[in-house]
Formats: C-alpha cells, structure tokens, sequence
C-alpha cells in the first residue's frame, strides 16, 4: 500500500511522485478513518484499529478498503472515533465490539449503522455525515481538516494531500524576502501566547548581523486543558516541518529546533519519524530538493517544566542548562540560542505557514478580524457538552463557541465564565459572551488569547476558587529566580487559599493588589508578569462573590469546603439509611425509623450525603453564610411514614 | 564610545556596554540591590534595582542590572511607583529573613513592615551570590540551588564541599541573612566533614 518514496533531487521530481502517489490511489475505494490521536487511544482506539484489521481480513476485503489510523479531527468527546469515506459516515464512541457490525454492514454491505452515529441534541436525529455534525458545521478547520486525511506516520499520505508543494513553492519561485513579505502581508500573529507578528519577528532575525540562525518550534505546550498543538505535532507533524523549512529558508537559518514536552510521546514518535523520513528523500538535510538551501532539525524533549515555554527559558534548556528565563532587553530574534538571532515560535503558527505560501497572504488576511487574522485553535473543555478541538476564524463569537460548537453547558447549568488564555489569561463573564476572539479584543477584556485553552465554567464553580487553582498552578510551576514572581506568587495563594477556607480579611484586596502590582511590574519574564490575570479578572468581573467570601463567610457558588454546611430537612428525611451508611466520617446520627441529623461538629463537608440523598426525596441542604437549624430534638426523631402525604 | 544619559536630572556619561547600574554607580547615584556582585554576571533577580526610563516618550520599569546604558536616556531611579514596588519586595522578602541587617535598612529607607506578609522563615533570599560566587569565581560549584520556584533552596553538595569549602568560605561575607553559613553547618554535620573550625 505505502508507496517507497525515493531521495527527491529537483521539483520536477517530487511534482513526479505526487502525481504517481495519487494515481496509485482510488477515490472512490472505501477509506476508514481510526483517530489515534491520544485522546481515542485513551478511549481504546488501538483496540479499535485491531479489530478493523482482523474484521476486513476475515471478510477477504483486504484489497478492497483502506484502513488508517489517523491525526485526531478534534471531537474528543465522542471518542472513538471514526469515519468512513467516500460517504463520510461519521461513528462515534466507537470501541472494539462495535467493529464487526461496522465492517460488515459499512464496508460490505453499504449499510449505516445507525446506533453508532452522532445524535443531534436539539433534534434528536442521528447525523450521517461528520461535517454536518454541529460540532463540526460551525468551525472553519484550515488546520485541522487534514489530520483525518491522513495516517500521521505517512509521508506519501502527506504528499498525497499536497504536502511540501509550498517549499516547492518557496524554493523555486520566492525569494527570501518575498516569504518574508508573504507572511508580513498575511499578518500572521503568533499563537503561543502574546501574539507578536511572525513576520517582524522573521524580520529582526533575518537583518541582525550573525553568522548562525536558528528557527525552533515551540511544542512545550503547558497550559491545564490544552491539547491544540498536540494534536498538529501528532496528527500532521510534516506540515509543522514544512513551515518550519519555509521559516528557515526566509531567515537564513541552517539548523532548526523541536522543543517538545516529553508528556507527548505520541508527539515525538512522529514528528521524530517525519523528520527521518524527510531527510530520506531530500526534503531536509543538504541541498533540499536540489535547491543548494540546507537544513536540518532535531528534536529536543522538555523535562516537564511549564516555565521552558517562556521563550528564554527555553532557549537556555536547549542549551542544556536549568530552564530559567533570562533577564534580556534584547529579544531573542536577535540574541537567542547561544546568543544567535533565534525564530522562535510555535506549532501552530508553524503549521499556518504552508497554507499561507499556498493560498497567498491576501486568502489569510481575509479570514478573521482587523487586528487577528486567519484561524484558532481553541481546546474546548470543562463544563461544556462537546469537548474537543475548535478552529474557527477569528472574530466568532465566545457565544458562538460555547453553544453552537460546544452544545452548551450539560446538566442544565447555568453559564458562570469561560477561563480563556491558560493559567495567566483570565474569566470572562457571560455578559461578555459575544466578544469576538482575537488577540486585542481578549486582552481588552481582562483576559488574552494566550495558546487557546478554554475552560468554561458554570453555576457551581466558585470564581475566588478559580483564582486560587491558577494562582497555585503557577506557584508550583514558578521557576523561582525572581522574588516577586517566587515570593509574591506563594503570599498570593495563601491569601487567596485563606479568604476559600473563611479566614478572609478586610484587607486583603489590598495585600492581593499589591502583590498583583509587584508581579506585573517587577517580574523577570512574561509568566510572573502576567501571573495576577486570574485573580484581577475574577476581581473585576465577580468582586461579589471575593466579598461573599470576605465579609459573610459565604461562598454563592457553593463549592468552598470550609464555607458549607450540610444539613438535613427533618421533614424530608424519608429515614432510608442511605446517606448515613455512606457517610465517611460517620457523623449522621439516626437509624431504621429515625429522623437522621448531620452531627455538625464532627461533619467533614465532603458531600457524599448531598450526592447520594435519592432526588425524590430532596432532604438534604447546603448552606453557606447563614447559621445551620438546630438539630431535631432527640425524642422528636421517630419517623411516621402516616404522617407523610 | 561615551554616552551621556540625563539620570534624576543629571547628566550622566557612561561607556557603550556598561549596565545602568554600573553607569548610576559610578556617578555616585545609589541603587539599591541584592543580588548583584561586581565579580558576578548580572542575575536580574531580587528586582530592586529597577528604575523607570523614557523610551520613545514611553514610561518604563526596567532592572537597571541589566538594562543596557544607551544615549539620550533619561533615567529616574527614584520615584512614587518604585518605591513603591521595592517596599513590597523588602516586605517579601522579610517574610524570609526579618532580622537581616540588610533589609532593615531597606525597611526603613522604603517604609516597608517586616511582618506585612505570613512569616516563612526560609532565612534564604534566593540571591544567589553564595551560588554563582562558588561557580563564576572559584568554579568549585560546592553550592548549588536545588528544587524550584517556591521550593527552590541552596544546597551545599557535600562530596565537593568536604574538599573546597573549609579553604575557601569567601561565599560566607557575600550571604546577606547569615543563611549560608547555617546550611554549611548543617550539610557538614550531616555527612561528616568538619565543620568550621570556628
């Protein structure tokens, strides 16, 4: 099936094997789709891929069906999943077990199995074909839409969908300074996190004096909830080295770097076997398609430290030392790695760089907003019903994301936030819920863009709560070389952890917005510099519930522990016994026929009697920020199923 | 190459390549700092030192350890909003170190209060000195930090400093909370290498 694809001097060669890849295919010959990205496999896409193989083989189809396991499409929720091409067929939460019908109703017999497909919510119909699935209708996948296309460890696959073209482009028809004008004109902003214009960056590296350049991808990608760039290293790791050769090309860099966190082994395999399979047919290495241009790349593994994605830090653990930011007033475009003009950028804005080549800068420019063009990457998650990966042009509405691609919040609950920008952006309110996305229009609502993580938040989150998670996250990943970041970060938590356990204080605001001024103004790199975000976003837009907190002792969401109380309504107790045998700290008094009463002085608050009181009985209340009722007197506590309606 | 900048109103002329700070230093301008050594690379750390400058009619905080000297700067080292922010970080740090003769000196010339934030008495100030002393100077590397952000500490390793240190000790004036000298004590007791003599 794969093709051997030999070394590749010229353009005219690599045009030759394109073509011969894409005649040795049938369009119409069935395609199944597997997603093996990590998110299925978790969900037991290996398996899955397992029993297509044995499934096709026991109907004798081996030559009639294609079966890949590819790139992730982004519906993570619904997990496995496949599609079936040339109809398209999209099955989700697929698993082993299902295979069989699949093969041979699907593939032999032309049949849809309808319990597989996707179910629209709002209509209660199942939907035949992936792009008509909500989820998917509404975005804009540029970037995306290629991962299900192809099987990731394949470099035929990737030709075959047009992959390298755009070096091809690069190398013999563009000069250096005209990508560079390319993607100045398509004003590409960078996506890992302050969004500064790729092509000034390019720039400052290209026209400062230097006998050695580097490019680097950053794919040290950090933030709780993130996947994005996971996804785009795992699924379609030659579109990120085809930027990554274009990039080097415009700037006049040899030597290229791939800074991956070593959590993503997925990610390394395969970006680790694009590159081999590059170098074996002249796409990288000497002379790249007989062009003279040289490049190479190596793939360099994080330790695990979220610091290393603050460019500096990076640099420095690449250079093999402890990863902590420098203290620079030079930008590391022109002193970067080993004090070398350094491109540093990330996977995403990597990947956009083909499409950019391909299409012209005016076909980008002409996605999204005035300040942010093309599409993001967003990972959607937390209390949302469609969890997953989103791309969609810039400018869509927060409105638009949360329910018409993510099927709004399950359960019922009410909208509370939705936490965009990762640990240091911030919580925007739902009566800024139709706020375009894009890099200033975040930043002017107290959050930013950051790399694309969204945690959205509903009724039962608690906001002072929120605050204290990312304050504390970024305590724990503070590196520690600066004291307002490493010192300031640890009082923040703590007066943040006291004000959830009840033990707020007047002035805390105070304390808490000094200690937001020290990191803002006097920290060594962007991560203490923007380490306050989630606590001065929460304050600006739910100042209420830090006051709740404060003053009252009462937490609204509540979710604070130390600020709720359960408390049994005597005459809903139905006296079934259940929450009392399930209390873990054994502090419900009562038994067969008894009232049951939450000793309060010895209850932990944990909630299992909340969660497992049946709902037709309703009996049990939590309380914040009032007194709890006196307990029932002991001889009043006999249970009187008569006098119950 | 001279470059003359205007620093609290004065003219100042300094080399091409010197730091603000050396550039303030040598006018006889005072800049507070913590983590700074002559002998030393610049560290950028205990932030103190940071000043406002002018750049391109733009109000900036930098730290002037490591902030180039340019021409035509105008440079004010001195002003509400730094004050303001080196009270909070000596109030930082107190939480560490409150009876450091140092910082109660800068206490008292910021107004800052030594028990403002919950006492932590780590008694280290993470400046560093101790550590890039032993690494830049003597290249002995017999004191090292370990662990990270808030958890970050200065370890002496014992096999190295059982042959370097009892020698050597010029880290011990640089430490400015006496910190130093106690981990010594203590890692020499636990693996069994003299400590000091006295």
């Amino acid at each position: 099936m794969s093709t051997a694809i030999p070394r590749l001097a010229s353009p005219a060669e690599l045009a030759a094997v394109r073509q011969q890849i894409i005649a040795g295919r049938d369009p119409s010959k069935p395609y199944i789709a597997v997603c093996a990205g990590t998110g299925c496999i978790a969900c037991g896409a290996r398996k899955v891929v397992e029993a297509f193989q044995s499934a096709i083989a026991e109907h004798g189809l081996d030559t009639e069906v294609t079966l890949k396991p590819t790139g992730c499409p982004g519906f993570c929720e619904q997990g496995s999943v496949v599609v079936i091409y040339p109809q398209e067929i999209c099955y989700v939460r697929v698993t082993a077990q299902d295979v069989p019908e699949i093969v041979a109703n699907t593939i032999r017999d032309k049949q849809v199995v309808e319990r597989l497909l996707y179910t629209d919510p709002a209509t209660g119909q199942p939907v035949v074909r992936e792009s008509d699935i909500p989820f998917y209708r509404h975005q804009q996948r540029n970037l995306l839409s290629s991962n299900i296309k192809l099987d990731s460890k394949s470099l035929a696959d990737y030709l075959a969908i047009g992959g390298y073209a755009a070096l091809d482009k690069t190398l013999t028809s563009m000069t250096a300074e005209q990508v560079l004008d390319e993607v100045t004109r398509a004003n590409l902003r960078g996506r890992g996190g302050a969004g500064f214009p790729a092509g000034r960056k390019w720039k400052g590296t290209r026209d400062a004096p230097a006998d050695i350049r580097y490019v680097i991808v950053n794919a040290d990608e950090g933030d709780p909830g993130a996947f994005m760039d996971r996804a785009l290293l795992e699924g379609n790791p030659h579109s990120i080295l085809e930027g990554l050769i274009i990039g080097a090309y415009a700037v006049g860099a040899r030597e290229g770097y791939i800074y991956v966190r070593q959590e993503y082994p997925l990610a390394v395999q395969n970006v680790t076997l694009a590159i081999a399979q590059a170098k074996a047919c002249g796409l990288l290495g000497a002379n790249i398609l007989g062009s003279g241009f040289d490049f190479d790349v190596k793939v360099h593994q994080g330790a695990g430290a979220f610091v290393c994605g603050e460019s500096t830090a990076l640099m420095t653990a690449l250079e093999g030392r402890v990863g902590e930011p420098r203290p620079k007033y030079i930008r590391s475009n022109v002193k970067g790695l080993w004090e070398k003009p350094s491109v540093l950028n990330n996977v995403e804005t990597w990947a956009n760089v083909p499409l950019i080549i391909n299409n012209g800068a005016e076909w980008f420019a002409n996605i999204g907003t005035e300040g942010s063009k093309g599409t993001k990457i967003f990972s959607l998650v937390g209390k949302i019903t469609n969890t997953g990966l989103v791309e969609v042009p810039m400018g869509v509405t927060l409105r638009d994301i949360v329910y018409k691609i993510g099927g709004g919040i399950p359960d019922g609950k009410k909208f509370k936030a939705i936490q965009t920008g990762g640990p240091s952006g911030g919580c925007i309110p739902e009566r800024l819920l139709d706020l375009q996305v894009g890099f200033d229009e975040l930043t002017k609502a107290g959050s930013m863009m950051g790399s694309g993580g969204m945690i959205v938040m509903d009724e039962d989150t608690c906001m002072v709560d929120v605050a204290r998670y990312f304050i504390g996250f970024l305590t724990d990943e503070s590196c520690g070389k600066c004291v307002p970041c490493r010192e300031g970060l640890r009082q923040m938590h703590r007066v943040l952890t006291r004000i959830c356990e009840g033990e707020g204080q007047p002035g805390d605001f105070e304390l808490l917005e000094d200690l937001s001024e020290v990191l803002e103004h006097a920290s060594l790199c962007a991560l203490g510099k923007s380490a306050p975000s989630p606590f001065l976003s929460t304050l600006r837009y739910f100042r209420d519930e830090y006051e709740a907190h404060i003053n009252e002792k009462r937490c609204p969401a509540m979710s604070c522990k130390a600020l709720i109380r359960y408390y049994i309504e005597p005459e809903k107790c139905e006296a079934c016994l259940i929450c009392l045998r399930k209390c873990p700290s054994e502090s419900i008094a009562g038994g067969k026929n008894l009232i049951h009463v939450i000793k309060q002085d010895e209850c932990e608050s944990c909630g299992v009697c909340f969660d497992v009181c049946p709902p037709r009985f309703d009996a049990i209340r939590k309380i914040s920020g009032r007194i709890v009722p006196p307990p029932l007197p002991e001889d009043q506590r006999a249970f009187d199923r008569s006098k119950r309606r | 190459m001279t470059l003359t900048m205007q620093i609290d109103g004065k003219a100042v002329t300094a080399t091409a390549g010197m730091s603000l700070l050396e550039a303030c230093r040598d006018a006889g301008i005072n800049i507070p700092t913590l983590c700074h050594h002559e002998a030393l690379e610049p560290f950028g750390g205990c932030r103190l030192c940071l000043v406002e400058v002018e750049v391109r009619g733009w109000t900036q905080l930098v730290v002037s350890c490591v902030y180039p000297a340019a021409d035509g700067l105008v440079v004010r080292t001195r002003s509400e909003k730094v004050d303001k922010l080196r009270k909070t970080i000596v109030e930082l740090l107190m939480a560490h170190a409150p009876e450091s003769p140092v910082l109660n000196e800068l206490a008292a010339e910021y107004g800052a209060r030594k028990n403002r934030f919950s006492q932590e008495s780590a008694f280290c100030i993470h400046c560093g000195l101790c550590v890039r002393y032993c690494n830049e100077v003597k290249q002995a590397d017999a004191v090292a930090f370990i662990e990270r952000g808030a958890n970050k500490e200065i370890s002496f390793l014992p096999d190295i400093a059982a042959k370097e240190c009892d020698s050597c000790k010029e880290c011990f004036p640089l430490c400015p909370t006496s910190y130093l000298q106690a981990a010594y004590v203590l890692v020499g007791a636990l693996s069994g290498f003299p400590p000091p003599s006295s």
